[in-house]
């Protein structure tokens, strides 16, 4: 996929003009972040599972060669084939082949943001083969050529309206509203897609090295048909997705749901072992599953190892207040919100998503809600440092941050300007207690005033405060 | 892309990994990992399901009520077509229906009454799949499938609405419990292990809940009392605790 995140100030702008998606952002609250508490406060034991699950994550990270190495081992005595990928070239390389040689003509797809990352949708139509996304969201957006804005909705920013629209220029039937009857619509649509197909397409959740499983979550059930009806089943996903033991799975799978969507559980959870078994009268008879690195391996032994333990709830960017002023396609590729902001600049380059970590006020909320707990603006702190020390920032707010620097580094100094200054603006200010405009500071007065300050510094009142206590 | 292209990029993948995490991998690391594999165990299972047999039978009743499943209690297995026939002609459904061959389903006389029956995978327009589960869970009010010959997983999936039956001493406290049964067992896992919570859902469009998006619209769990000639899963709890 194409990233556009340099364009982020601009993506921004059209964003808040954008009415119909500003409504939809507004629906976050009293959805996601209602039932996500909600969620949590039915059980007594979510924080200490929230501490378990990033212990099990950080321990399996730091082994994570050794628990691929098994779960390779144990997919391919079930019967699977594993396939490595360095970067979204060899993936789509890999698959394209497995379609090749199973004489695909179209492919089913259940929603997977790693083939939105290695832009499989395209490479499969320059093919000549027809990928059909049949998640409700994924669905949507493929009728309306767009890109998912979110990592669990994709389609988050479609109103009803232009649902119905989209259905009936592309559906050919008459034009129907009720939310019911236009699923009623794409299911009827997209069931006989699932008997055409030649190659089922899915992520995976996660991957089980005790049993050379995959683990496949939706509340649709469309990964099951996905899977489940072709002659040939792939499987996309990182290489972080791995986890030991079934038991391990399960710990995370009871984070996952509450966190994202505020379900308890998914509605279908599916473990996947190896191919149709001789005797079995249903399921793909060559089950492929395509190992992506495509940057990951790059975070491990750094400062941005932490970030390999999403397990991809979407409860950062439900959280988060540029997120839902914003919207995910502002961010400009697949992945949204603050777990985007951390991600992108890894995957694609801290050139090409410069503008991401600092999209952030590091209010924390994603920390909060984090699952995993990731340090989140911490890690977008690690990639504004990096920025710096690659002279990504702009001209004036470096040499701005030298000045403060040569200042914040002689107490005294920084002392006696800022008195001066301070008082100064209270006196300029006393009349209307606010300014329409400064020098410099138009990012700022552009929208909204500047509250003037009170005449005296932070310091000079903590002194006075002291004395006092 | 060719074979070697393939082996190549599992070596340079695997090389970075090493790398990063600044391991030969000696004999301690893999040791490490050997163990934790052959000696799995839940680290943390919620108390919620810690409760009596009949308590915990009620906790799965509630808790798949809540995601909107309808449930029903009876006896026997012999009571099944009964029972299914009682909801079809409360929900308005054609009479025909298509099942998994299962020993426990088959205590039951499919050919008397009124239902239309047939075993095997469901073809496309086939209205009602039924199917038996090899376990429950209280936890989240879950049905536990396990795929085989006679199992087929799009039962479940397929048409608009899933009926699944449970025998009462197999409902289990945690996920963790009914899949330590196969390792128990000393069997593979089959094919598919389906996990079903609710019928089918989706919120795509504006976050609003519509039942029905390509699973069942409608989900049916009948619990079953008489004993299932299984082992009691009940009684099954995966020992706790790596840490």
């Amino acid at each position: 996929m194409q990233p556009t995140s340099l364009a982020f100030k601009d993506n921004v702008k059209r964003a808040l003009n954008d009415r119909a998606l500003q409504s939809a952002l507004a629906l976050a609250e009293g959805g996601f972040q209602k039932n996500r508490a909600a969620a949590a406060a039915r059980l007594p034991e979510f924080e200490a599972l929230r501490d378990a699950a990033k212990t099990l994550k950080d321990h399996t990270l730091a082994h994570l060669d050794l628990y691929l190495e098994a779960f390779e081992q144990k997919a391919s005595e079930a019967g699977a084939v594993v396939h490595w990928a360095r970067d979204d070239a060899e993936a789509r390389a890999i698959i394209l082949e497995i379609c090749r040689k199973a004489d695909a003509k179209s492919v089913t797809k259940s929603k997977s943001m790693v083939t939105e990352e290695i832009g499989l949708n395209e490479a499969l139509e320059t093919a000549g083969i027809q990928p059909v996304e049949t998640d409700l969201g994924e669905h949507i957006i493929q009728l309306a050529g767009q890109k998912p804005s979110h990592i669990l909705a994709p389609a988050f920013h479609v109103t009803k309206d232009k649902v119905s629209d989209l259905f009936a220029e592309h559906h050919g039937r008459p034009r129907v509203e009720e939310p019911e009857a236009l699923l009623g619509e794409a299911r009827a649509f997209l069931r006989e897609k699932y008997f055409q197909a030649d190659v089922g397409i899915t992520g995976a959740n996660f991957l089980i090295a005790e049993t050379g499983s995959i683990v496949l979550v939706t509340n649709e059930g469309n990964a099951e048909l996905t899977q489940g009806l072709p002659k040939v089943h792939i499987a996309l996903t990182g290489i972080e997705k791995v986890v030991p033991t079934l038991d391990d799975a399960f710990l995370l799978l009871r984070l996952l749901a509450r966190s994202g969507t505020g379900q308890d559980f998914s509605a279908y959870t599916t473990l996947l072992t190896g191919p149709k078994r001789s005797a079995d009268r249903d399921g793909p008879e060559e089950f492929h599953i395509v190992l992506l690195d495509n940057g990951r391996s790059n975070m491990l032994g750094t400062g941005f190892q932490d970030m390999l333990r999403c397990i991809r709830c979407g409860a950062c960017m439900n959280h988060c207040p540029v997120y839902l002023t914003a919207g995910g396609h502002a961010y400009g590729w697949v992945y949204p919100g603050p777990m985007g902001a951390v991600l992108t600049p890894g995957f694609i380059g801290i050139e090409e998503g410069q503008h991401l970590p600092n999209a952030s006020t590091f209010c924390g909320r994603c920390e909060q809600v984090c699952p995993m707990r990731i340090p989140l603006p911490k890690m977008m702190r690690h990639w504004r440092e990096d920025q710096f020390q690659k002279k990504l920032t702009p001209p004036t707010a470096r040499y701005g941050l030298a000045i403060w620097g040569f200042f914040a580094k002689r107490p005294s100094l920084y002392q006696f300007g800022t008195t001066i200054a301070i008082a100064a603006l209270g006196l300029l200010g006393r009349a209307k207690g606010r300014f329409r405009w400064l020098p410099l500071a138009s990012g700022w007065t552009g929208s909204r005033d500047l509250p003037a300050p009170a005449g005296t510094t932070f310091q000079a009142s903590w002194r006075k405060q002291r004395g006092r206590t | 892309m060719s074979a070697s292209g393939r082996n190549d990029a599992r070596a340079a993948v695997m090389a970075r990994m090493r790398e990063a995490l600044q391991s030969g991998r000696d004999g301690e690391a893999k040791e490490t990992v050997r163990a934790r594999l052959a000696a799995s165990a839940p680290t943390l299972v919620p108390a919620r399901a810690d409760l009596d047999p009949e308590a915990r039978i009620q906790l799965f009743i509630d808790q798949a009520k809540a995601v909107q499943a309808d449930v029903e209690r009876i006896e026997r297995f012999a009571d099944l077509p009964e029972t299914i026939a009682d909801y079809f002609r409360r929900h308005n459904l054609p009479m025909r229906l298509v099942k998994a061959t299962d020993d426990r389903l088959d205590q039951a006389d499919w050919n008397g009454g009124l239902l239309e029956v047939r075993a095997g995978p469901p073809e496309a327009d086939d209205p009602v799949g039924l199917s038996a589960a090899f376990a429950g869970i209280a936890e989240t009010g879950t049905l536990m499938l396990a795929s085989d010959t006679d199992h087929p997983t799009t039962l479940a999936f397929l048409p608009e609405t899933a009926v699944i039956a449970v025998p009462s001493d197999r409902i289990a406290r945690a996920y963790e419990d009914a899949l330590h049964a196969f390792r128990q067992a000393g069997q593979p896992l089959p094919r598919s292990i389906n996990l079903v919570t609710g019928p089918s859902r989706s919120g795509d469009i504006e976050q609003t809940l519509q039942l029905g998006a390509h699973g069942p619209k409608r989900l049916l769990v009948v619990l079953v009392d008489e004993a299932s000639g299984d082992a009691p899963i009940a009684d099954i709890k995966a020992s706790a605790g790596h840490q």
